[in-house]
């Protein structure tokens, strides 16, 4: 016999492949002649069924990220547009465009062509409003929508990771917000840069070198805004791109989050389907987003560059200020003391300017980068976590987060001193130093306050589980005491308040072992006992059956309005010391 | 694996175990239970509540009517778009209540987009409340971890596939190829690195300003030349008796303004404020000695990061930098006596020439502007 022979099927390799089975596109077909030729190309349906039916659990708080998402869109969709007019360049032009207080002065063709793109572009003005609202949104939402993981301990185990990606997304985007802030090269963007250029001088040993490799010699050279534009509009784009795609996908893979209540569980999710619910809700949010960017531009005057004219080094102007996300660093550069340039062997450190921009900036990524490590390491907690924390559940850490972000307010504060003080007709001085004391006492008290409340909010939540909702319904008794009448909660609603988890604190194992041996690592098991007692050695307990048995049994759903419940003070509080 | 030390989540047992308030630290976490026994039970999803238009025909309609407005308003708005964008010019401007004046194209074009946007957006999210499937549904979560069979499998094909490829084998392979990865991306670096310079003592052109010269000798020293104080910006030189006491002028040393290139480069070291202020006023001898008459020059780049020292006081002789208002005090030699600089202002040394204008009688004798490394060794 010969090869020829052997019948073989046309759609196979060798001649004991088993031939593929017919897809069965006829039903595919059905569902629309498009996803039916892309279907039959990809295999894509199963994936994207996937997908369409995914649950998402709904709250207010998770719209947080989604409009920074929508306003990054935003921002690519209006920039995209900007880069058709402006022209990235700092060669010096004489202007003769429509402004006309602006007409025959020398400034860069940057400036220039934002002025074309503002008076003489139909609708210019407002693609730069828009672009510039929307990019003050995005770091807003990102901002909020951090904290919103923060405080409901979103970023436990599994999502550390998109805790870490998220940060850098953060770091990422105020310096896409500043490059873009930058790029007018009017005289407030100027004199930014013209600051940094100062930061950067700081830095130890290479601080010039560095200074003339990014503006190409002397400041400001003609090279810094081409270089920045490049970074603003491809560089950093890309990146932010690329980690938030990977950011939402991980949304995806760990599945939502959800707030405790009645029927969640830490292995399901409860919510909507994608296709149709949410793919309306969050199809139209993005649009509301959109509109209020629009709107915002309509109505909201945004860095109107033509007042203040175009950058040189020897003009300024008072009450200049940077957009928002950057006064922390500003008022930290306001707040740091002289003193703290000094020069050792003839070499001059100037931590006055270092320690507020340079070392701050990157310190701060670096800690909030590394928090959900270290409160996992403080709890030795390594359980996957997918039910959200209500704050008050946590004091420690929601006043940690309370501390921090009353540190960020008072720097970023400081950078508006001068607007401060003439409205409120204090000096400078006085003022400046007043934030110089608070910025390192009022972060420990806040602190401390925050945890005192969180703890209360907790005794209150097991007091209205113990004795019920009051109704305000007083009633007198025929021997002439008052009650007020307290109504038992309904399971669902106890539910909410007594499905948390209240940790103790790690206790120290013997630093030596049976035979007196040094154990190994018994100091850092040392630090890690302490900071969880400094966690959880003040805790409320969730209520337990037998307490609310108990409290039932006491008759205490009739509590005394004079008499208060001393017994069950002293359970509540077993915990600390 | 640590994970096995840990009472899972689910573990009802385990918590039952834990009696106590503190807990060992080789167990890690641990949940207090309080000493009692148990906990409430999940009482599951509340019974599903209807919606209006769920149950009433009359009100489903009604929402179906809402949505179809919401999404008609945005048609209006986007023609509305249409019509500013072609029958309003750009530079027409109108008055609105609250706003004052503005660009009417502007107001208009933002209004009637955004009017189209919001319509949109309203129209499918009150669709989705009113007449989309509200009952919540339920998805399991399963563990992130692979199953131990995948995790061991995928252990099995990297090292496998490392020891197909004889890496294990052959360390030379695996040394060799670690060197000429590691190194690859070395050159790409020296040329970005590399070429963004100039990198020839950076700090020697960070202490030179147009003061000391613009023309240079044979060995590329600049020459001075007593050059005049020129107003910014109208170039023009000063004599002393047009600078009355308490006034300040902004100052460019002769020949800046002239400049056809790099004339910001050289203003954001140059530039220098003058005042003058009654003789007895000052403090310091310095200031009298290198004044002309109360006449004094400083240096207007803020020591601290840069900006020019713009606001000058003429009751208390101070100058104030906007930025972050680092002040400095005329009378005795600009110190700085608040804020966050820490040098004083660089004095110019000016005299009059033989015409009578004021000139500088030497360059700056220490680097102006921000401090910088090796700013001391200059
Ligand atoms: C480019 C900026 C960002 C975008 C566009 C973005 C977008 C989103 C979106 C749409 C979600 C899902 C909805 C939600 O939970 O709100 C999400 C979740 C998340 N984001 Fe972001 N985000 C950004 C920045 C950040 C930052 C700065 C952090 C924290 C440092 C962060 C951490 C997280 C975490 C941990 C989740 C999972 C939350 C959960 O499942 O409960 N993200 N992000
Ligand atoms: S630059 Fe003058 S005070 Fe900061």
């Amino acid at each position: 016999m010969s090869d020829t022979t052997t019948a073989r099927p046309a759609d196979a390799l060798r001649a004991d492949d088993t031939p593929p089975e017919q897809t069965s596109s006829g039903t595919v077909r059905r569902v629309g002649g498009v996803t039916g030729w892309v279907d039959d190309r990809t295999g894509g349906a199963k994936g994207v069924n996937y997908l369409l039916r995914k649950v998402f659990p709904d709250h207010w708080s998770f719209m947080l990220g989604e409009i920074a998402m929508y306003s990054l869109i935003i921002c690519l969709i209006t920039g995209a547009f900007l880069t058709f007019w402006f022209v990235p360049s700092m060669g010096l032009i004489t202007y003769d465009g429509s402004y006309v207080p602006m007409q025959g002065v020398l400034m860069s063709e940057a400036y220039a062509s934002t002025l074309h793109i503002s008076f003489d572009i139909k609708g210019g003005l407002l693609i730069r409003q828009m672009h510039h609202w929307a990019a003050l949104m995005f770091i807003a939402a990102i901002t909020v929508h951090m904290l919103r993981v923060f405080f409901t301990g979103a970023f436990r185990k599994p999502r550390e990771l998109n805790w870490v990606i998220g940060t850098v997304l953060a770091l990422l985007a105020i310096i896409e917000g500043f490059a873009g802030y930058s790029l007018p090269d009017d005289l407030l963007s100027g004199t930014g840069l013209r600051a940094t250029q100062g930061f950067i001088l700081t830095v130890p040993v290479v601080g010039s070198y560095i200074a003339f490799a990014l503006f190409g010699g002397d400041f400001p050279g003609e090279l810094i805004i081409p270089r920045l534009y490049a970074v603003h509009v491809l560089l950093l784009p890309a990146i932010l791109v690329g980690l938030f795609i990977v950011h939402i996908v991980m949304v995806a893979v760990n599945k939502h989050t959800q707030y405790p209540g009645p029927g969640k569980t830490n292995d399901n999710v409860v919510g909507y389907r994608v296709m149709p619910v949410y793919a309306a809700k969050a199809g139209g949010f993005f649009f509301l987003v959109f509109g209020v960017t629009a709107l915002l531009a309509a109505v909201a005057q945004i860095n109107a560059v033509w007042v203040h004219g175009p950058y040189d080094p020897s003009a300024v102007t008072a009450g200049a200020q940077p957009d928002w996300y950057m006064w922390f660093s500003d008022g930290a550069l306001r707040l740091l003391p002289g003193w703290l340039e000094f020069v050792v062997f003839g070499f001059t450190f100037s931590l006055n300017i270092a320690l507020g921009s340079i070392v701050l900036l990157p310190l701060i990524y670096v800690v909030l980068g590394i928090y959900p490590f270290v409160e996992r390491w403080v709890t030795g907690d390594t359980r996957e976590h997918h039910l959200l924390d209500r704050p008050r559940n946590a004091p420690v850490r929601t006043g940690l987060g309370m501390a921090a972000i009353t540190f960020y307010t008072i720097l970023a504060l400081a950078c508006v001193n001068d607007i401060i003080a003439i409205k409120t007709g204090m000096s400078i001085n006085d003022l400046t130093n007043t934030f110089r004391v608070s910025l390192f006492l009022l972060p420990p008290l806040v602190f401390w306050i925050t945890k005192r409340i969180a703890l209360s909010l907790q005794r209150r939540d097991r007091d209205t589980v113990l004795h019920g909702r009051e109704t305000g319904i007083v009633i007198r008794t025929p021997d002439g005491r008052f009650y007020e009448r307290h109504e038992p909660l309904d399971e669902y609603t106890r539910w909410k308040l007594v499905s948390f988890e209240s940790h103790a604190p790690l206790e120290l194992e013997p630093a030596t072992d049976a035979n007196g041996v040094a154990r190994k690592g018994a100091r850092k098991d040392r630090v890690r006992a302490a900071l969880s007692r400094f966690y959880f050695t003040d805790r409320v307990e969730p209520v337990t059956p037998a307490e609310l048995a108990a409290a039932h049994h006491h008759g205490e759903e009739h509590e005394q309005l004079e008499v208060p419940a001393v017994a069950t003070e002293q359970r509540i509080t077993s915990g600390q010391h | 694996m640590a994970d096995a030390n840990h009472p899972s989540d689910y573990d009802a047992d385990a918590y039952e175990r834990e009696v106590g308030t503190a807990v060992s630290l080789d167990t890690g976490d641990h949940v207090g239970d309080g000493g009692l026994p148990e906990r409430f039970e999940n009482p599951g999803l509340p019974a599903h509540q209807p919606r209006m238009a769920d149950l009433d025909d009359g009100a489903a309609k009604r929402a179906e009517r809402q949505v179809a407005t919401l999404f008609g308003i945005s048609v209006v708005g986007t023609l509305g778009f249409l019509v500013a964008y072609f029958a309003v010019p750009t530079d027409a401007r109108m008055f609105f209540p609250g706003l004052g004046d503005v660009s009417t194209s502007n107001f208009l074009l933002g209004v009637t987009l955004a009017l189209s946007l919001l319509g949109i957006g309203a129209g499918a999210i009150h669709w989705a409340k009113t007449l989309m499937p509200d009952v919540e549904e339920i998805e399991l979560r399963h563990p992130m971890r692979s199953a131990p069979e995948d995790r061991e499998k995928f252990g099995d094909i990297v090292l496998g596939g490392g020891e197909t490829a004889q890496l294990t084998r052959r360390p030379l392979l695996k040394y060799s190829m670690g060197g000429a990865l590691g190194l690859f991306a070395i050159p790409l670096l020296v040329q970005l690195v590399g070429s963004l310079g100039p990198f020839d003592q950076p700090f020697r052109r960070l202490a030179t300003t147009f003061w000391d010269g613009h023309e240079v000798d044979g060995d590329g020293n600049p020459i001075f030349v007593r050059p005049r104080l020129m107003r910014d910006p109208q170039n023009t030189p000063v004599r002393p008796e047009e600078v009355p006491i308490g006034s300040v002028f902004h100052i460019q040393p002769e020949g800046l303004l002239d400049l056809e290139s790099h004339i910001l480069e050289e203003k954001a070291k140059a530039s220098v404020v003058l005042m003058r202020l009654n003789p007895s006023d000052f403090v310091s001898e310095k200031a009298r000695d290198w004044g002309y008459e109360g006449i004094v020059a400083y240096s207007k780049i803020c020591t601290h990061v840069g900006c020019p020292v713009g606001l000058y006081e003429q009751h208390t002789h101070h100058l104030l930098c906007p930025c972050h208002q680092s002040t400095f005090d005329v009378t005795d030699d600009c110190k700085v006596i608040f804020g966050p600089a820490k040098r004083a202002l660089p004095q110019l040394k000016i005299t009059v020439d033989d015409e009578g204008y004021l000139v500088a009688d030497q360059p700056f004798q220490e680097p102006v502007g921000p401090s910088f490394w090796e700013r001391e060794r200059l």
